[in-house]
Order: C-alpha cells, then sequence, then structure tokens
C-alpha cells in the first residue's frame, strides 16, 4: 500500500487534505468510521439522492391534482408517498409558484437543503454571496442567474432553518399539456425547485 | 448568538458565480470529508447543532475565507477534540507523518 496516491505526483498534498487525511487515518484506527461504509454513502450521494428526485415530485403535482393538494398541506408526507425521505428531509413545507407569487430558498445562516429531494446543495447555496444577497436584492439575485420577472410578481423569500426544509413548486409551463409525467420530470431543474430558475418547455 | 455566519442582509460580499454543471463533490478530500461526517454523526459523536455550532465558533475571517467543506473540518476537528475522542497532538504528528510520505 505505499501508493495509494489519487493525485498526480508533482502536486504536493494541500494542507487540507493533509487534515482531512490525517482525521481519516487516526479515526479508521480507533475504529470509529468504516471506509467502505464512507464510499457507500458519497455514492449513495453522488447518484442516488439529487434534484431528480424533486423533479418527480413536481411532476407528478402538475399532472395529478389530488396529489398537489396533499403536497401542498403536508409536503413531508406527500413526499414520502413517492420514497423520499430522511435525513434533513424531516420536515418539509412546500410553496407554490403562480402568475403572482415566486418563491426562492435560502438558508441564511448555514446551509439548511432538503436532501431527498435535492441531494446536496451546490457551492453557491451554501457560499456567503448568495445567503448575504437574497433576503436583501432578491431580484437583483434572479439577474445573477439569468431570470426576469415581471415587476408585479410579489418575491417571497424563505430562510430554512434545521427544523423545516422548503422546496418550490414552480410553474409548469405553457405549451407542455401532452407530455407525460415522465418527460415533464426531466425539464424540472434543480435552480426551479430553489427558486433561482424558471421551468422552460422543451 | 449573532456572528460571521449571520450574513443575511450583508452588501458588498461579491457576485454569486453560479457554476454550470456542477459535480456533486469538487475534489476526493471532500468526499471523505463528507462521509465521516454522516459517519461521526451516526456514531453518536454530536448533534447537527453542535456541529453547526462549532462552524460558527469559527475565527470570522477564516470562516470567510474558506469553502464550505473546509468549515465541515474545522467543525470535526474542534467537536472530537473537544470532546477527548482524539488529540490535537494525534492530528499534528499525523498530518506530519502523512505529509513526509507523500514527499
Amino acid at each position: 500500500m505505499a501508493h495509494d496516491h489519487d493525485h498526480p505526483h508533482n502536486k504536493p498534498l494541500s494542507d487540507t487534505e493533509l487534515r482531512v487525511k490525517a482525521l481519516e487515518s487516526i479515526l479508521l484506527e480507533k475504529e470509529l468510521i468504516d471506509a467502505e461504509a464512507i464510499d457507500l454513502v458519497v455514492e449513495t450521494y453522488e447518484t442516488k439522492i439529487g434534484p431528480r428526485n424533486g423533479a418527480r415530485v413536481v411532476a407528478k403535482a402538475w399532472t395529478d391534482a389530488d396529489y398537489k393538494s396533499r403536497l401542498l398541506e403536508n409536503a413531508t408526507d406527500a413526499i414520502a408517498e413517492l420514497g423520499f425521505s430522511g435525513v434533513q428531509g424531516e420536515d418539509m413545507l412546500v410553496v407554490e409558484n403562480t402568475d403572482d407569487v415566486h418563491n426562492i430558498v435560502v438558508c441564511t445562516l448555514c446551509s439548511c437543503y432538503p436532501w431527498p429531494t435535492l441531494g446536496l446543495p451546490p457551492v453557491w447555496y451554501k457560499a456567503a454571496p448568495y445567503r448575504a444577497k437574497v433576503v436583501k436584492d432578491p431580484r437583483g439575485v434572479l439577474d445573477e442567474f439569468g431570470v426576469a420577472l415581471p415587476e408585479d410578481t410579489e418575491i417571497r423569500v424563505w430562510d430554512s432553518n434545521a427544523e423545516l426544509r422548503y422546496l418550490v413548486l414552480p410553474k409548469r409551463p405553457d405549451g407542455t399539456d401532452d407530455m407525460s409525467e415522465e418527460q415533464l420530470a426531466d425539464i424540472v431543474t434543480r435552480d426551479s425547485m430553489i427558486g433561482t430558475g424558471l421551468v422552460s418547455a422543451p | 448568538m449573532n456572528g460571521i455566519h449571520d450574513l443575511g442582509g450583508m452588501d458588498g460580499i461579491g457576485p454569486i458565480n453560479p457554476e454550470q454543471n456542477e459535480p456533486v463533490f469538487h475534489d476526493d478530500w471532500e468526499k471523505r470529508m463528507f462521509g465521516m461526517f454522516i459517519s461521526c454523526f451516526a456514531g453518536g459523536h454530536y448533534n447537527v447543532d453542535e456541529f453547526r455550532h462549532a462552524i460558527e465558533r469559527m475565527d470570522p475571517a477564516h470562516y470567510l475565507d474558506t469553502s464550505y467543506y473546509e468549515h465541515w473540518l474545522s467543525s470535526l476537528e474542534t467537536l472530537l477534540t473537544e470532546k477527548g475522542v482524539i488529540t490535537q497532538e494525534e492530528l499534528d504528528e499525523r498530518k506530519k507523518h502523512i505529509a513526509m510520505e507523500d514527499a
């Protein structure tokens, strides 16, 4: 095992990499963590738990009025109907975009995000600029994402916390009446469920 | 308690710069960091509030200057040493050893 290096040899490990490797090596030695369990958790969040889950929730709400009512009434249970539940999604609230209202989600204090439906948050969601600006200048933030809304649209910004996580139900775009639930799920983007994007017809 | 983490409404922090087609993790060490967080949490070494509080106790300048998973690293080191699960000396020595092997 002299060479389980995972980086090119001309580049020394950074201080952060060294600290992470030191920590992992000590925790492994003390048998407090299991390397394979870590691999599995990483793979799960890379391949299974991500915004495709949330897109299925949205597509079902667009095509099944009863489901949409349940989703807006009790999001946690309605989302669990599709098999999505657990860590960082224990209590969910779905907020609906309409012709008059546009919703945006943030966690100003840290990085709260609905993992079971959207996976792990993108870097910008967790970084200072978005957290600082979106509560004060949401239209400026939307502009940075290339989204322009009519002047009379009310914008509601929801600040997530450890107890409650939000998912935006975006507006179904015009011209998608003939699309199936599966086809609709394919056009729902991560950003549209955070509120920094809109869904467009293909 | 307020602090540097309480960023809502602060001006002049800079552009958001969203990355297109962003990967779930940007580097191998981020994956290990994420896995260690989940494993140690499952092992009952801290709860999520303690974990976040340890991030909020970071030096404010360092907080703004480091990435998300570096915050996690800092928090995990802080909590595990405070709780006596590991010592700072162990961490320092192991880091030195790994750096020597890497050279």
